[in-house]
């Protein structure tokens, strides 16, 4: 019979179509069973990456090294670039988190954006309508507003799926434009700061509704948040029956069901994590660094940390460090504007090293081969 | 001889470390029907695969019409003449019969009513010579298994090709379409066409062929002409040593009804009614076996007793109580495994490995997990005693499965859904796909659950296999078990004709 | 002119790039690649226009320009997605993700400038003499008439030629096209780089008939509109007609509502075209939950010839 064994064998592409009997000497062969990626291959695409970017900079009459040495130097190179850079890493720490988990069991939520402006609103609403509660009490309670929003957010993208068949990326991207939009609403109407000079934005929070800070710097409490949500991730994936699960869909969703997984239960699950995860990254951008609720507090937080979770490869511990990094992006895209350059150059940045990386992880697949 | 149509020599492939073609020779000539018979994995799919240019061999030469060709992929194949009638049909079942036949052609860019017109009538006649009816405007998706293999012949036949392959055509269809399809063959023969046929079916090779060529393990072992040999030779040449044909003798152990199924009626995905009031009772240490062509609700069936798909009427006993409602976990509590048809697709999670394979069904137990934590060290042990007891071969315990051989994807199956002491099992198709050796074993662990009081429900296509295990043997028929017969009173015949949905031998369809 | 005449009309011009982008859409995934990266060739096609109009301030030019830039961007995307075979739906959020941002890094010097003109519009004379159809077929620019051009020119390639019957083949079940001879990469680059283009020029029209000037993520999500509209049409281009101008309707719902005097604020307005992208999707899934949803069976999952060595 045919061989039955479809993991390790080889398919060919074929080669440059014959047209008088010539063959092309080399072809190319694919071979599955590498599903490994290398290790050197995140580092590859962000190399090429920026070497693409580097064309459009010097289109634009600048030099590429010295932008992306400014950029490097905005980010990393002085305490308060740094301090502003794991600030920046906090919201894609979460949201990168929430979406890893989703991603695990082929939930492709691109919602992250939405989630954490329904979770910031949340927690404002806290500081609106309960305005003098104590510090630990206004805390945790925008803490649970703001998760229980993100996760009702994520509830209305998994529900149509597991109930009606959507598929959720559209359904997760709609939501983020109609959370964008309530988030105007709210700003320029009921929650505006009537002392705001007409400015878009809801009154200050007090300092009993802001999340401490660390020292003097702008770095507050929420990166503790991350880490904590972090590690629990690591310890439920490896250790537990839900882990398992997971592991099990993520492989083969029809065998997880023979298995007598409920594999609906599991996205309705995944998508309250990723959701709530990226609500409290949301709480946590208020209380903790803009202290008021006002238009663009993300700046495409949510779709960066879809990047943010593909380059770890969805694992706990590369997230810490792809988020800081893209943390750095971020700022070292703000700093290169003094030089006349738009901030967006870090949104292409991202965009190319998503592109190099899928690339990478098919790549290594293939090999070159003398043909016989 | 010079008038060879078709003459492959030499030829050699190999997969890997296997080698699935060992120096064949074969040779075909016009206006005959050539049987390539051989078991499972005997290597006659590949060497017609060769042929019709799906694979590439390694070595050796292929003559066409006594010139030496070069077949590097199907078009070549077409160019030639070479056609071939695939086991899973290469057909586009959205689009209708008429133009998947007619879906290569390159010419006439414009396809207006006239055009359909012409090529339908073309079809149609087509069809007419040959034998072959169906409906030539409906998608194929609305086409039952034997109009689709209908179809198939009539694309091969209406893209020119005067070398004809079908790989295992009868295992499709009933006995009564296997007959008409070897009327089409007499024809095809004598419209001076080469038809060469891939089976294990010896049966079927002596009433429709010419010549036989055998194949063993990838070695062709001889060419006889069908008129000079009998079945027991062709038993020996394909299996490689004596073989009986006639059942062993067995002990009863047969118990208490286990399973007992009442007029139960389940729709199928899209609303069709697959089972419709079947009836049947599983005993303890009892096998039995359910006889059909496929399609005809064994899927359903399978599914609904393993809690994966819910019923519309009737009732479920197992074990003494009455299933309530469908459930996987709660069929695995209560004790039912399942084999699933397609192990790759729905049995194993190929990029996993062993462990996490074997636990599947176990990893919500006490055993294996405490407070919804699993209990890591311990797991790894059990597993590595259930693939030393099992025999499965693995490199490493964390191989992903998809890089074992099929024989011991399987065997880690069986561990599994043997390893938890089950009352009843559901297998479907446990053989399909494996050699002889990987068979037998997969054969002795179901007679071992026999004999150790559970009671296993066998749903296969091969009827062999059924007539050497079944206690008893129901024929499932439009979604009703409409026969059936025990182990010493089988009769083969008489199976198929119900399989045909005809009851009685004077003919009477249901 | 009455309200509904003018929201026709609203709804032609706002469901214009809609039916564009639906018709590359469809092209994609008939071909069996989903195009997830609407947005971003969108957003591409815009970006392209405005500064190839502004600098040359020849807008046939610009047009071409756009189809270019995005038809290179297509092929991009078919590149990762049949050759390397990889993910698509990552491939196609990282041509929204580098399309809006480099879409905005290139725009950024003539953001806010106004374009030169506008596509220019077919005025037939005769039919404007007409009451509702005058006013409505009256004075259409040329990118619409090509838009429905477009719509009966697909229509009858997939379902009338030959071309057709081996793209819904190579969409459906590219091993048995492949055996047919039929050259199942190249369809697929072929009508993804197409589709992407088409997307492009959705992007075009966008700004030109529609936004006169260049603002950064100026679609607003219309190119994911796109992407369920494929969906609601079920890869038909005649449903794509009425499914786009449906949703051009909604979308000027708002903005015409708010003329008015409505007491509803306008962000609530905005949000219908969203919630009813969502709504429309889920009353299809649960229509559909029993039958064969229409959906090219290959959707999404790479080719791999089988095994020849």
């Amino acid at each position: 019979m045919s061989p039955k064994n479809t993991g390790n064998t080889a398919a060919v592409l074929e080669p440059l179509p014959a047209k008088s009997g010539k063959r092309f000497g080399l072809r190319l062969e694919y071979d599955s069973s590498r599903t490994r990626s290398p290790w050197w291959s995140p580092i590859l695409s962000v190399i090429l990456a920026l070497l693409l970017c580097a064309v459009f900079i010097a289109a634009n009459g600048m030099n590429p090294v010295t932008v992306y040495e400014k950029m490097f130097r905005g980010a990393f190179g002085t305490s308060y670039g740094f301090t502003e850079t794991m600030v920046k890493a906090i919201p894609l720490l979460l949201c990168g988190l929430g979406i890893a988990v989703a991603y695990r069991i082929s939930v492709w939520n691109i919602g992250a954006e939405g989630q954490l402006t329904v979770g910031a609103m949340a927690a404002t609403a806290v500081t609106i309508y309960f305005p003098d509660l104590p510090s630990f009490w206004a805390i945790t309670l925008m803490l649970i507003f703001g998760t229980a929003a993100g996760a009702l957010w994520g509830l209305m993208t998994a529900i149509p799926r597991t109930h009606f068949g959507v598929n959720e990326l559209i359904t997760s991207l709609m939501l983020n434009y109609v959370a964008l939009l309530a988030l105007d609403y709210v700003v320029f109407g009921p929650w505006k700061d009537p002392a705001g000079f007409n400015f878009p934005g809801s009154p200050m929070f007090t300092a009993a509704q802001s999340l401490p800070v660390l020292g003097t710097t702008r770095l507050h409490i929420g990166l503790i948040f991350g880490l904590v949500a972090v590690f629990i991730y690591f310890l439920m994936v490896k250790f537990t029956r839900w882990g398992y699960e997971l592991r099990l869909i993520g492989a083969n969703p029809t065998a997880a069901r023979y298995a007598g997984i409920h594999i609906k239960k599991h996205i309705i699950i995944v998508m309250l994590i990723s959701g709530g995860l990226a609500g409290i990254a949301g709480m946590a951008e208020v209380s903790g660094v803009t202290h008021k609720l006002m238009q663009g507090i993300s700046p495409g937080y949510g779709y960066t940390a879809i990047i943010v979770a593909w380059l770890a490869k969805l694992n706990p511990l590369g997230l810490i460090v792809t988020s800081v990094l893209f943390g750095g992006l971020i700022v070292g895209g703000y700093s290169v504007q003094t030089i006349g350059l738009p901030s967006s150059i870090s949104e292409m940045l991202q965009g190319s090293i998503l592109f190099f990386l899928i690339a990478g992880d098919m790549i290594h697949r293939f090999r070159i081969r003398r043909s016989a | 001889m010079q008038d060879h149509s078709v003459e492959m020599r030499g030829i050699v492939k190999r997969f890997g470390s296997v080698t699935a073609s060992d120096q064949v020779d074969f040779s075909a000539n016009a206006g005959e029907v050539h049987a390539l018979l051989g078991e499972n994995g005997a290597g006659k799919s590949t060497v017609m695969s060769m042929l019709s240019g799906v694979y590439r061999a390694d070595e050796g030469e292929i003559l066409i019409h006594g010139k030496p060709a070069r077949i590097r992929s199907p078009k070549d194949a077409a160019l030639l003449g070479v056609g071939m009638v695939f086991q899973n049909f290469r057909l586009v079942q959205t689009l209708t019969a008429a133009e998947n036949i007619v879906l290569g052609e390159k010419s006439s860019f414009w396809r207006g009513s006239k055009w359909i017109r012409q090529k339908r009538e073309e079809i149609e006649a087509l069809g007419e010579q040959f034998g072959l009816k169906f409906p030539v405007n409906r998608p194929i998706w609305q086409l039952s298994v034997g109009e689709q293999q209908r179809v198939e012949i009539v694309k091969t036949l209406y893209r020119g090709a005067d070398i004809i392959i079908l790989d295992e055509p009868t295992s499709v269809l009933t006995p009564g379409e296997a007959e008409q399809l070897f009327e089409t063959l007499r024809v095809m023969k004598q419209a001076g066409k080469t038809v060469i046929m891939t089976t294990h079916k010896m049966k079927e090779v002596m009433a429709s062929s010419d010549r036989i060529s055998v194949m063993r393990k990838g070695k062709m072992i001889a060419t006889l002409a069908t008129a000079q040999t009998d079945e027991l030779e062709l038993a020996r040449l394909m299996v490689g040593r004596e073989v009986t044909i006639s059942r062993q003798e067995r002990e009863a152990t047969q118990g208490e009804p286990l399973l007992v199924v009442n007029r139960l009626e389940v729709s199928a995905d899209h609303g069709r009614k697959a089972l419709d009031g079947l009836s049947l009772t599983v005993c303890e240490g009892e096998i039995v076996g359910v006889a059909g062509v496929a399609g005809n609700g064994q899927k359903e069936l399978a599914e609904v007793l393993t809690g994966l798909r819910t019923w519309k009427n009737g009732e479920i006993i197992f074990d003494g109580s009455r299933v309530k409602t469908a459930s996987v976990r709660g069929a695995i509590d209560a004790g039912i495994s399942h084999v699933p048809e397609n192990r790759m697709k729905s049995g194993l999670a190929g990029r996993l490995g062993s462990v996490d394979n074997l636990l599947f069904k176990s990893y919500r137990t006490e055993e294996h997990s405490k407070f919804g934590i699993l209990k890591a060290a311990k797991n790894r042990l059990w597993s590595q005693e259930l693939v030393q007891r099992f025999d499965v071969k693995t490199p490493e315990l964390d191989t992903p499965v998809q890089q074992l051989s099929g024989g011991n994807q399987q065997k880690l199956l069986f561990a599994r859904e043997v390893s938890h002491k089950p009352k009843l099992m559901v297998a479907v198709h446990p053989t399909q796909g494996l050699d002889v050796g990987a068979t037998a074993g997969v054969h002795e662990l179901l007679m071992e659950l026999r004999s150790s009081g559970s009671g296993v429900l066998l749903i296969s296509e091969d009827l062999d296999e059924l007539l050497q295990l079944s206690d008893r043997i129901l024929v499932i028929y439009n979604g009703a078990i409409i026969g059936e017969s025990d182990h010493e009173h089988a009769d083969r015949e008489q199976i198929g004709l119900m399989m045909a949905g005809i009851r009685h031998r004077e003919g009477s369809a249901v | 002119m009455d309200f509904t005449t003018q929201l026709l009309i609203a709804a032609i011009s706002a469901g214009t790039p809609l039916l564009l982008a639906t018709l590359g859409g469809i092209l994609n995934e008939r071909a069996g690649i989903i195009q997830l990266g609407a947005e971003g060739l969108m957003l591409m096609g815009a970006v392209t226009t405005c500064i190839v109009y502004i600098r040359s301030g020849n807008l046939l030019l610009a047009l071409l320009a756009a189809i270019a830039v995005t038809a290179v961007l297509g092929m991009v995307h078919s590149f990762l997605c049949v050759t390397l075979r990889a993910n698509q739906t990552m491939s196609g959020l990282a041509m929204t993700l580098f399309g809006s941002g480099l879409s905005a890094y290139l725009g950024k010097s003539i953001s806010g400038l106004p374009l030169p003109g506008t596509s220019p519009k077919l005025n037939l004379t005769w039919l404007q003499g007409i009451p509702v159809i005058g006013d409505i077929f009256g004075r259409l620019d040329y990118l619409t008439w090509f838009s429905l051009l477009l719509v009966l020119v697909l229509h009858l390639l997939i379902h009338h030629t030959s071309w057709g019957l081996h793209l819904r083949a190579v969409g459906d079940n590219p091993a048995t096209a492949d055996v047919m001879g039929i050259r199942v990469q190249l369809i697929r680059y072929s009508y993804v780089t197409a589709g992407a283009a088409l997307i492009g020029l959705a992007g075009a029209d966008m700004v030109l008939a529609y936004a006169p000037t260049w603002n950064e993520g100026l679609t607003a999500g219309r190119g994911w509109i796109a992407v369920g509209l494929v969906i609601f049409a079920r890869w038909n281009p005649l449903r794509a007609l009425f499914c786009a101008y449906f949703f051009g309707a909604l979308d000027s719902l708002g903005f015409r509502i708010q003329l008015l005097g409505s007491v509803i604020p306008s962000y609530f307005l905005k949000m219908i075209p969203y919630v009813v992208t969502i709504l429309v999707l889920m009353y299809l899934g649960y229509r559909n939950r029993n039958k064969p949803s229409g959906t090219p069976e290959s959707l999404g999952t790479p080719y791999i010839r089988e095994q020849r060595f």
